[in-house]
């Protein structure tokens, strides 16, 4: 699914010149670090990687006991100009879209922003697709949608299950 | 997370570590163009500060507004404190105008405490008396362990008037609670009754604890609170518990020097050490920003 990301990448950005993707975390970091390594064992292009904190942005931030931060870190050279792709493991309200949208624009002025979902599960609240989407995965509202990462949980996986469901 | 910041004693470690984290988040917002935050929009903060100051209330002054807060100001001058109105009278006053945090100064010991009862809004003590300063304690250490890597295990000195020093209170129980080693150093008049009972070691002989300090903290000599006299002349203090260049150069290698400020030069700091490389103090007032947003954004951020 990676490697049908990268390529989508790499033929719609003819290339991927003048590039920065942004992992949002948790999951979407290692997802862009993954994209990054393929797209230099394609192109042999290398594309900085950076991370993209949205705590801050979130419009349910007040709705819910306070988070911790996370880190935000913008490759050298920054963002202004460049094309940003943004990258996560699952695609649904859009709501973390738009808090990384407000994000973004107090870091700089990129010329284009696109999105990379691994999974997207439909059920937008917000005006947002997404531009290269590993799978497409039509889902129930009640289902939830999990992306373990090697990385960060240990295993690759993307599991469905019933909300409330026994594991 | 605690609703009140009243005391340094009321963030255990994990807590206080989650504040110097958040405070790092914080600090990269310092070197962005925006350097502005949506996290507190819409809420309200207000300064009430009974006693002056420069850092403390800039420095909150700046932290909620980087985080989009709004801000009040009150200053005890040219209020209706001067007509006579009682603290909680002006508690009620700025409970009816909706404020979300107070972060008080005052110089009364326990103020903010008796505040806490009065306000629905969350209570940050920006210095009470003789009592504490835990901000100023939490960007200390947040300040030793952006310069030395750590905290536990080190050992901080503690130089000068601890008796008046709500800023030493603070720091001791937050050194603490996070593993460094204190030892306060005072002439035996500076020193409170019953500081057996705190968490620290103490001398009266700052030349034998400075080979083994990886933080020396130098505390100002409070002259506002001195009403009788405490050590012999200023020449004395100065040769004995003043940080000076000699006394510099006996520090370990990687040694800092603090100073919570205002300073006295040449009093309890000569103005070399002042200006080193080694001292810290412009540094502390820097993350005295962060430190606050960290606070402010971990007491008001969330579900109320």
């Amino acid at each position: 699914m990676v490697d049908r990301i990268a390529h989508q990448i790499l033929e719609k950005t003819s290339g991927a010149a003048e590039t920065v993707l942004l992992g949002i975390p948790t999951r979407g970091v290692p997802l862009a670090r993954r994209l990054a390594a393929r797209i230099a064992t394609f192109e042999g292009a290398e594309i900085p990687v950076g991370v993209l904190d949205i705590t801050l942005y979130r419009d349910d931030l007040r709705l819910q006991a306070t988070r911790a931060l996370g880190h935000t870190e913008v490759p050298p050279g920054g963002l202004d100009g460049r094309r940003v792709i943004l990258v996560d493991d699952v695609l649904f309200s859009g709501r973390t879209v738009r808090a990384a949208l407000d994000a973004l624009k107090d870091l700089g002025r990129p010329r284009t922003v696109q999105l990379a979902v691994l999974v997207d599960r439909g059920h937008r609240e917000l005006p947002i697709r997404a531009d290269y989407v590993g799978k497409n995965i039509p889902t129930s509202i009640e289902e939830s949608v999990r992306v373990s990462i090697a990385e960060h949980d240990g295993t690759d996986a993307v599991v469905i299950k019933n909300r409330g469901a026994q594991t | 997370m605690i609703k009140h910041l009243l005391s340094a004693a009321d963030l255990d470690a994990a807590a206080a570590t989650l504040v110097l984290d958040t405070a790092a988040e914080m600090a990269s917002l310092a070197g962005r163009e925006v350097k502005k935050l949506p996290a507190l929009r819409g809420r309200t903060v207000v300064n009430l500060f009974y006693e002056d100051s420069t850092r403390t209330r800039i420095s909150f002054e700046a932290a909620a507004k980087r985080l989009s807060a709004d801000v009040i100001n009150f200053s005890a001058k040219g209020s209706s404190v001067s007509k006579g109105e009682s603290l909680k009278d002006t508690a009620l006053t700025l409970q009816a105008m909706g404020a979300d945090a107070v972060v008080i100064r005052h110089p009364a010991s326990g103020a903010p405490h008796r505040l806490a009862n009065w306000v629905e809004g969350s209570v940050v003590n920006a210095g009470d008396g003789t009592h504490e300063h835990p901000t100023q304690a939490l960007l200390d250490a947040y300040t030793m362990r952006s310069r030395l890597k750590r905290l536990a295990g080190l050992n901080v000195a503690i130089v000068g008037d601890v008796l008046h020093s709500r800023v030493a209170r603070s720091n001791v129980q937050l050194l603490h609670t996070l593993g460094a080693k204190v030892t306060l150093v005072a002439p035996p008049t500076l020193l409170p009754v019953g500081v057996g009972a705190w968490p620290a070691a103490t001398s009266y002989d700052l030349d034998a604890v400075v080979p083994d300090s990886d933080v020396v903290m130098m505390l100002r000599v409070q002259r506002e609170r001195m009403n009788q006299a405490y050590f012999p002349s200023e020449r004395e203090y100065a040769r004995r518990y003043g940080f000076d260049v000699p006394r510099m150069r006996r520090l370990p290698e990687h040694a800092i020097v603090m100073h919570p400020g205002p300073m006295n030069r040449g009093m309890e700091i000569a103005p070399e050490v002042a200006d080193s490389p080694r001292s810290t103090i412009v540094e502390q007032v820097a993350n005295g920003v962060s430190v606050r947003m960290a606070v402010l954004y971990l007491l008001l951020g969330g579900k109320a």
